[in-house]
């Protein structure tokens, strides 16, 4: 049981504040309402490349993250497809400088030149380290337009090429900021050593002025339902195949959610889950095989992943994935099991409790998608899920037609030798 | 609404006092230690089962690792699906972990579950058997996912260094396809009888435990468990450090190359150690680092770049890690080496020093989150034993050192010419 209040600010700043006295520490969470899947096609891995601009200075404060360092505190930031979330841990009694920093540059950025051209070699560089300068780091770059045709999910965070970004203009940045970043596209969590009274006076004090901004108000085309199989096959210089089957699903707050994720944990969680032990231990087919859901806000994708042996075709994998997800279609998942992956569940969600920082994220979230309580109920809704609706949902995901498979072909690279050389100092 | 001044920074304090829990400590007749960490509100519990690693030896490099990760694959009375079941059934989680010094067995559980959790522990540290085809199955797979990491140039660059610094011991291995297809199962079974051990473990407990838990946890690994008839020989050979300092792997299609640049270096025990951690700081150990600052929001070279101190039982090493624009590579070099040098001879601003120090405290602040994290600081001394005082000498050195002791130890300590420098990708 995660407690907090909440308020909102005149301006539209939602705010939730979680106290938890044991720790000496607080977390301040801003989730502004804007991923990737807010981006143009022309001008994709924007919403990430802002992420990075916001680390360049505000509009009065120079340097975010010098005087955050000085009391102690750090931080950080992630993109996703859905969101951008940003984070400050620092010691409570210095929990102002937080709001002082936060509130600035959700007022407005310095917007500087050197700030946009470094930013932008940095995420060229992210992008080849991630992405393009390891073993099946283009995966997602290949999958995701496989899987949409239409909605903007058919991109991945970091953007289609390296090209989009190199292109970022600081007119496109500035635009990007009065569209997305301002109080009503916001969510702030404080949690930690805090109490409600000094939070509200905070807020108001440092936010409170801040200009409500015009409301973002998203109409992203939705993806039609999938009714063709598809495949792309890559030859790449990687060691070993790798077979890749992604589904489309259903959205985050669609009412089956909640089996479909246990789906996934039946087929794939720890070492007791049907793929591992039967497609790694007693078959021997793979040497790993994994299968996750993307939890996306609109409709979002099952990916069943595996690295066949080396003595095993393509098609003899494809087909042993294929007779487990058969399996699930035709019979109910014994009680026994159903219960272990809803304890398993049960047990995360008291273990996510340990974290603050886990906390604030979830609370967020949640307040996102319509009610930060709703994360008291997850538990309930796990437990809740009987056989019978995995099952359907099962035969509902898992069709042919509704797949879209990109198989890695293995294009042996020469291991290389290390070798004594010249290297010049 | 009263106006404010954003351009001026709110006021702040320094941090006093950092406060840490300290263990209940009691010996079990059969000479295993327990150390107990009773806090919080979660019904839940971390116990970990630490055992020293046995004595490197080159002939059979992998033995500590392949019998800590075989752990769960199988004992006389449960087979690898079963033990699997029995965990994931009370929503436990089960982990193996092999490091450096010291294997260790973690098991996650709610309080309500322990008596159907621990006793699936204790079969695994009593009656792990290694079956031949789950040893094979762990061959070929481990071989298959070696191949993807040779693929990866910090992987690569990873090895080879501390092949470099380390040389022929535990912390210089870097596994070959070869060094996993001779596993033999014997060897496995014979190591694990010497190591697995209750003389040779640590128990640490962390979590709300009521005494009716601890109870059932020091019963069931007292009574049932005793030692074998050989005493685990927990020792380590001297470290000799590669001649050649200089490793270059050509990837012609790199896109980035990986640097590793550095140099064995003083461990926790030697009293300079918190000392050069401050000035590690200053240098790559955190964001707004000089590092950071130059090659990333500068130069805009990397995604990422950063140095460390490894403060190992037998050793340690300084090292910058990074990976940089294959274009970029020798300028990158260039850079770390004057950075390095202007350490050497100007002294550190007081301005850069006072955020360094605080933003230290605030980190070792922060890194005490929950419960778990306290037995964590506890492992960390007591594994190289040390006391409690190291955490208040630590607290004070930080806030004390100055500018002129850190070039000093700078000058004492950095010499480029004389680091390991391991390159993969384009130079």
């Amino acid at each position: 049981m995660v407690k907090f209040n909440r308020f909102t600010l005149d301006n539209g700043l939602r705010v939730i504040v979680h106290e938890d006295n044991t720790t000496p520490m607080a977390v301040l969470n801003i989730l502004y309402d804007v991923g990737a899947r807010d981006e143009d096609a022309d001008q994709t891995g924007f919403a990430h490349l802002f992420e990075h601009l916001m680390f360049g200075g505000s509009v009065n404060i120079p340097s975010y993250d010098e005087p955050l360092q000085r009391v102690g505190g750090e931080n950080n930031a992630f993109t996703s497809n859905d969101i951008t979330n940003y984070y400050i841990t620092l010691p409570s009694a210095n929990i102002e400088t937080a709001f002082w920093l936060e509130s600035d540059r959700m007022l407005s950025l310095a917007f500087s030149e050197k700030s946009l051209e470094v930013q932008r070699n940095v995420v060229i560089e992210e992008f080849k380290q991630r992405y393009l300068n390891q073993p099946y780091g283009d995966v997602w770059l290949k999958l995701r337009p496989l899987v949409y045709k239409k909605h903007s999910y058919r991109w991945a965070t970091i953007g289609k090429t390296i090209k989009h970004i190199e292109d970022a203009r600081i007119e496109d940045v500035k635009a990007f900021f009065k569209k997305h970043y301002n109080p009503q596209n916001a969510i702030m969590v404080v949690g930690g050593d805090v109490n409600l009274e000094q939070v509200k006076q905070l807020a108001e004090k440092w936010f409170g002025s801040i200009p409500a901004g015009e409301k973002y108000h998203r109409n992203l085309p939705q993806e039609p339902e999938q009714h063709e199989e598809r495949r792309e096959t890559v030859t790449a210089k990687v060691p070993l195949n790798d077979v890749y089957i992604a589904f489309q699903m259903g959205a985050r707050l669609d009412e089956d959610y909640y089996a479909v994720e246990l789906l996934s944990d039946v087929l794939s969680r720890g070492h007791s889950s049907r793929l591992y032990r039967s497609l790694v231990q007693d078959k021997q087919i793979f040497s790993e095989v994994h299968a996750y859901i993307t939890s996306s806000l609109d409709k979002g994708m099952f990916v069943l992943e595996g690295k066949p042996l080396e003595n095993v075709s393509i098609e003899q994998a494809e087909a042993a994935l294929w007779e487990e997800l058969e399996k699930v279609k035709s019979e109910e998942i014994p009680a026994d099991e159903l219960t272990k992956v809803q304890n398993k569940t049960e047990s995360t969600m008291v273990f996510s409790e340990m974290s603050l920082l886990d906390k604030a994220m979830n609370l967020a979230s949640f307040e996102l998608l319509g009610d930060a309580d709703m994360l008291n109920q997850e538990t309930e809704k796990y437990l809740a899920v009987t056989s019978g609706q995995i099952k359907e949902a099962a035969n509902k995901i898992f069709r042919k037609d509704n797949s879209s498979t990109l198989i890695y072909l293995a294009e042996k690279a020469p291991v290389a030798e290390t070798a004594f050389s010249e290297l010049e100092n | 609404m009263t106006n404010i001044d954003r351009t001026l920074a709110p006021d702040f304090k320094a941090i006093d006092n950092i406060t840490l829990l300290r263990p209940e400590r009691q010996k079990l007749h059969n000479g295993c230690n327990v150390f107990c960490f009773n806090s919080g509100d979660q019904e839940l519990v971390r116990i970990e089962w630490i055992f020293g690693n046995l004595r490197f030896k080159p002939a059979k490099p992998m033995l500590n690792m392949a019998v800590n990760t075989m752990l769960t694959e199988g004992t006389s009375t449960l087979n690898a699906a079963q033990i699997a079941d029995k965990i994931d059934f009370y929503g436990a989680f089960l982990q193996v972990e092999y490091g450096y010094e010291n294997s260790t067995v973690t098991l996650y559980s709610l309080n309500k579950h322990l008596h159907h959790t621990l006793p699936v522990i204790l079969d695994l540290l009593t009656n792990s058997t290694f079956p031949e085809k789950e040893l094979e199955t762990f061959k070929r797979n481990q071989q298959q996912k070696l191949q993807v990491s040779l693929q990866k140039n910090d992987f690569i660059a990873r090895r080879d260094f501390n092949k470099a610094v380390y040389g022929d011991t535990i912390y210089g291995l870097g596994a070959t396809l070869d060094n996993y297809k001779s596993l033999q199962r014997d060897d496995l079974v014979a190591h694990y009888k010497e190591m697995y051990q209750p003389a040779n473990c640590t128990i640490v407990i962390a979590g709300k435990i009521e005494p009716e838990a601890l109870a059932l946890i020091t019963d069931t690994f007292d009574k049932n468990w005793v030692n074998g008839p050989t005493a685990a020989d927990t020792t380590q050979p001297d470290i000799q450090p590669a001649t050649e300092l200089l490793y270059f792997t050509e990837k012609p299609d790199a896109l980035q190359s990986a640097i590793r640049i550095g140099t064995p270096i003083i461990n926790r025990n030697h009293p300079d150690f918190q000392q050069l951690q401050v000035l590690n700081t200053v240098f790559g150990g955190y964001f707004g680092s000089r590092l950071m600052a130059n090659i990333r929001e500068d130069k805009g070279y990397t995604y990422g770049i950063g140095s460390g101190l490894s403060s190992l039982k037998q050793g340690g090493a300084f090292f910058i890690a990074t990976e940089v624009g294959a274009d970029v590579c020798k300028a990158a070099v260039t850079e770390i080496e004057k950075e390095l040098n202007l350490l050497k001879t100007e002294l550190i601003p007081n301005e850069e020093l006072a955020l360094v120090r605080n933003y230290m405290l605030g980190s070792l602040l922060g890194s005490l989150e929950n419960v778990f994290s306290h037995a964590d600081k506890f492992k960390s001394i007591y594994f190289a034993g040390l006391d409690y005082d190291y955490y208040d000498r630590y607290a004070a050195t930080v806030k004390s050192v100055d500018s002129a002791k850190l070039l000093e130890l700078a000058n004492k300590y950095f010499h480029f010419a004389q680091f390991y420098k391991v390159i993969v990708g384009k130079y």
